[in-house]
């Protein structure tokens, strides 16, 4: 590799990063003060304007607490398990597209740090192993709240884990190809294409499988506040603990992402030619991917503060008896359209 | 007489929970809108309405004379037994009066019943708006006859904190500190 595409891959790998933490930090932010305002109250804003510093004021006070770590942990795995959680989440986002192509230095640079050509399945491979990083953390703390955590986070695991296997593949099916950027292709064109009109069981399964797989509110088991004191991440201070809340929310945007990337389209402005507007238009998909991202982050955010938490027993239950039957019935359709399409 | 209850059956659209998942969203939507309901405490303060019962106060004759004869009815009727009083003849008409020498409240044992107002023959104690009196030592949270005093001086003409939200200052000193 040349000296110029080697700087391109690390330009992109930084802005991508810087852009996921920035990101993360908005996320804090909204999260706070959207959560104050469904519940009429005002929420931080004294921190700079409109409280906007408020994450950097957490941020700091993370950093000057103090790192404990509880005697008869098991420490190695104590001080790996925020890590195991925090890297995948920011690994993810790499495979995902983010806009179309910029043409510079003469080169057609597309916009996305790993043109993988089988995106979907590192995706569901890493966002998988971030789940090991709970369940090491619940273990290692040696407390058995945080035990019941973990053991939960497998449990939810197992539920969510097939359904959304199963949703994704019907989009596969569409598409013809685990990469996610010949999935937007796919989707390209009027509204109408874009999969969430093709597939909206699909659609339906995946969100709700989201919100399993980010631990966010309906199905955030493994931390549970009332039950489990606060799940896995009970005997965590400082930045150990800023970690996990940091993966929380990057796990949230690169979710935000991939239900964007694999049911709205991606990228993609509708009823618009992007390649043909130049950098221009490459900016136009990027606001539009901004966009799209932003309203399902900002759904997240809606949702924790509107829904009560499942059961356990009832994830499991959801998970294998209504959405893993319903996900695979809509393969099923899927398969037969196909089938029909290609006899003529 | 029997009451007939009929069971509510789930039909099919209720079991789909979708619909219902869409209301509720809804809900809290709208009120993302509303206004919200908090006061900004140390720069925008709580007005308590007429006949709140907060820190206490002694009342003057308008020509300045304490209305308190010292008939200790007050420290009599109180529950929490916070009201000190040493009476003694008063500094005017040759002595012929009673007049309390030392006037002590501690606010910490006081409930903020009010009982003392309601004893007092000259309408003398009374229990004003103010609320946010609280102070850093036993001590202090000790009123004496001067501090009651003042606080009859800052609360008799109009509500001591529609004065201060106008003025919008946030550290407002309670007669307390003084």
């Amino acid at each position: 590799m040349d000296l110029l595409g080697f700087t391109i891959i690390v330009v992109k790998v930084l802005v991508v990063f810087a852009a996921t933490m920035l990101g993360v930090l908005v996320m804090i932010y909204a999260e706070r003060r959207v959560s104050a305002f469904m519940q009429d109250r005002v929420g931080p804003n004294r921190v700079g304007f409109k409280g906007v510093l408020q994450p950097i004021a957490d941020g700091i006070k993370f950093l000057m607490k103090e790192d404990l770590v509880p005697e008869r942990v098991d420490k190695p795995i104590f001080i790996l398990a925020p890590a195991i959680l925090l890297i995948p989440a920011l690994m993810t986002f790499a495979v995902i597209p983010f806009g179309s192509s910029i043409n510079l230095f003469g080169r057609e640079i597309a916009l996305q740090v790993a043109d993988v050509n089988v995106g979907i399945l590192y995706v569901l491979a890493l966002t998988s192993i971030s789940v090991y990083g709970i369940v090491l953390a619940g273990w290692s703390s040696n407390n058995k709240y945080s035990l019941l955590g973990g053991l939960r986070s497998s449990a939810q695991l197992i539920s969510y884990e097939l359904a959304m296997g199963l949703a994704v593949v019907s989009i596969i099916l569409l598409a013809g190809s685990l990469r996610l950027n010949d999935i937007i292709t796919d989707q390209q064109g009027s509204f109408l294409s874009w999969n969430i009109f093709r597939q909206p069981l699909a659609f339906l399964i995946f969100l709700i499988a989201v919100y399993a797989e980010t631990n966010r509110l309906p199905f955030d088991l493994s931390e549970a506040e009332q039950e489990l004191v606060g799940g896995y991440h009970t005997e965590y201070s400082s930045m150990k603990f800023a970690m996990f809340f940091m993966a929380e929310y990057a796990n949230m945007i690169t979710a935000a992402a991939l239900t964007v990337t694999l049911f709205f389209g991606g990228w993609d402005v509708p009823l618009l030619d992007e390649g043909s507007l130049g950098l221009f238009g490459a900016l136009l998909s990027v606001l539009s991917f901004i966009l799209k991202v932003a309203f399902f982050l900002f759904l997240f955010i809606w949702v924790r503060w509107t829904f009560p938490r499942f059961r356990y027993d009832q994830l499991m239950r959801l998970g294998w008896k209504v959405m893993l039957p319903l996900a695979l019935f809509n393969i099923f359709l899927t398969g037969g359209y196909l089938t029909i399409k290609a006899l003529g | 007489m029997a009451t007939i209850i009929k069971s509510y059956e789930p039909t099919f659209w209720d079991k789909l929970y979708l619909p219902a998942l869409m209301r509720g969203l809804i809900v809290t939507f709208r009120h993302f809108f509303r206004r919200n309901v908090t006061i900004q405490y140390p720069d925008q303060k709580h007005i308590p309405p007429e006949g709140y019962r907060g820190l206490h106060r002694l009342n003057k004759f308008p020509e300045g004379r304490i209305k308190c004869v010292a008939c200790e009815m007050c420290s009599a009727a109180c529950p929490a037994d916070c009201i000190h009083i040493i009476p003694g003849p008063s500094p005017w008409d040759g002595g012929k009066e009673r007049y309390p020498v030392r006037f002590d409240i501690d606010l910490l044992r006081c409930i903020f019943c009010g009982f003392c107002e309601m004893a007092c023959p000259e309408e003398a104690i009374e229990l004003t708006e103010i609320y946010d009196f609280s102070d850093y030592t036993r001590d202090d949270l000790v009123i004496d006859k001067e501090g009651l005093l003042e606080v009859y001086d800052l609360t008799k003409d109009q509500n001591y904190y529609t004065k201060n939200n106008l003025s919008k200052a946030s550290s407002v000193d309670t007669p307390i500190d003084t």
